[in-house]
């Protein structure tokens, strides 16, 4: 085995099974794929890569081939990725909600307000420091929704700052200067023990955050394991994987982190 | 400070109770960068005393490259690993991205201009004559590069030292050629930075004194072989 590992080329070591699952940064840091992840391969028997990297960057990587099937977050960008033929049978999986943190001192006074284009159109009128993933992810193109509705321009202001890194760091980089920024909940509630952030904005239609699982489409790319892609996107809207879902992170964290909607219309959430 | 204290302890616990999968990350991490050290030693060391010992046109812009070499970027080996590696890249038919195999390439390619470089320094560092001397004594050109190996063997096993350190402390090119795959492909480095993104920071400074703790070792164990015929 070992040597199998080391000297061998992979491939010839029965690997063959396996395939490459490129998500975002929150199914990873929330640690929901640690759960789901096995339940599938002890299933199927196939073996997942999982390469956690914002929206973007994972589409970027079902675009070139380099991966079998995507975990995403990001509809607007994904409609655009199904629309350019780069993927098939797109399907929603489950959502939570994107919500508006910062410092409890809340100096921009944010706190209990209910609609997300409100709350930044204060933070910007504060100059208080947002603090933006800046990486093309879910979360970051979701940000810049929310700025777009509300009609303000952030790049480039001093208030305004990029972390080019992942939902986890972002909080970390937040909490330290206790700045504001927008999160997935999963990942805030995973990481709230060592954050010195509240939830300040919440409940917005704007700020759904759905799921959705892609396969690349092989027909563009002859190397695309398609049997595994369908295989994960089959589980991850099977009955098992949802009941996973649902009760995830609640006995750690008293809420569930996700709700899973297989079968759901994205339209119908929320409501 | 707790935490840094409850990071010491959680490290303390991990080590005596075996965590599988701390020790199975820490193997890999130990797999990976020992492969990829000893190819680098295997290339570094056979071209660098090459060129200590050849005299070429051009040797000093080689020398300067070799010298440059020795602080590549890790990120930007890992960036072009990947691309050569990817399924529709030109070495995609390996179908290694992703692989422990391909971690040990990257680190490879990251480790052996370090011990080239100080290959290359340690030979040249030693007396001119003794070469002509070895030759003189009927030593044949390999013999005689034998010879001379053995000689530099002090600062040679520094350069093992240093190409094992720049790999096993490298993060950069791990995770992006490796993937950072749960009991596949993790490793200390890449870890460390995962559950600090996940806020488990006590557990991210324990696999941070675990990777101490295991660069230490070789070291000593290194250090042991270097120190062992001290001249006196």
């Amino acid at each position: 085995m070992i040597i199998c590992l080391i000297f061998i080329f992979p491939s010839l070591c029965g690997a063959q099974k396996s395939i490459i699952l490129a998500t975002t940064t929150s199914t990873q840091d929330s640690g929901l794929l640690d759960v789901l992840i096995p339940v599938f391969e002890k299933k199927t028997g196939y073996f997942v890569k999982t390469i956690a990297v914002g929206s973007g960057q994972a589409m970027a990587m079902g675009q070139k081939g380099e991966a079998d099937v995507l975990l995403v977050h990001s509809p607007a960008a994904e409609k655009k990725f199904i629309a350019e033929g780069y993927g098939v049978n797109r399907r929603l999986v489950m959502h939570n909600d994107y919500i508006v943190v910062g410092p409890a001192e809340d100096p921009a006074k944010i706190k209990g307000m209910k609609v997300s284009t409100e709350a930044f159109k204060k933070i910007a009128g504060a100059g208080a420091l947002f603090l933006s993933r800046g990486d093309n992810s879910g979360t970051h193109s979701k940000e810049k929704a929310i700025w777009k509705v509300s009609g303000i321009k952030p790049e480039g202001q001093k208030w305004y700052q990029e972390t080019g890194l992942g939902m986890g760091q972002t909080l970390n980089v937040t909490s330290e200067k206790k700045g504001y920024t927008l999160a997935d909940r999963g990942t805030y509630l995973a990481l709230r023990k060592t954050l010195h952030l509240d939830i300040l904005t919440k409940g917005d239609a704007l700020l759904l955050n759905s799921y959705h699982v892609i396969e690349v489409n092989p027909a563009k790319w002859p190397k695309v394991n398609t049997t595994g892609a369908k295989a994960f996107v089959g589980f991850m809207v099977s009955k098992e994987a949802q009941e996973v879902t649902k009760t995830f992170g609640v006995d750690k964290f008293g809420s569930p982190l996700f709700f899973p909607d297989a079968g759901k219309k994205e339209e119908d959430l929320g409501k | 400070m707790d935490l840094i204290l409850e990071g010491i302890l959680k490290a303390f616990y991990l080590l005596v109770t075996f965590d599988s999968e701390v020790m199975k990350i820490t193997l890999l991490s130990l797999q990976v960068s020992g492969s990829a050290t000893l190819i680098s030693l295997l290339i570094g060391i056979s071209i660098g005393t090459m060129v200590a010992l050849a005299e070429f046109p051009g040797r000093r812009f080689v020398v300067s490259l070799i010298n440059t070499g020795m602080g590549l970027p890790p990120v930007v080996v890992g960036l072009f690993v990947t691309i050569f590696l990817w399924r529709n890249g030109p070495l995609g038919f390996l179908g290694v991205l992703y692989t422990p195999t391909a971690m040990i390439i990257a680190q490879a390619i990251i480790a052996t201009p370090i011990v080239m470089g100080i290959t290359l320094a340690a030979i040249q560092a030693l007396p001119k004559n003794l070469r002509l001397q070895i030759l003189a004594l009927g030593a044949t050109r390999f013999q005689m590069v034998w010879i001379l190996v053995k000689e530099a063997k002090l600062p040679l096993l520094a350069g093992v030292m240093a190409g094992f350190g720049g790999v096993i402390s490298e993060v950069g090119a791990s995770i992006m050629v490796g993937g950072n795959i749960k009991g596949y492909s993790r490793v200390l480095t890449t870890a460390t930075v995962m559950e600090t993104s996940r806020g488990n920071f006590d557990i991210a400074i324990a696999l941070g004194i675990i990777l101490l703790l295991l660069a230490y070792f070789i070291n000593l164990i290194l250090t042991n072989i270097q120190q062992r015929e001290r001249p006196r």
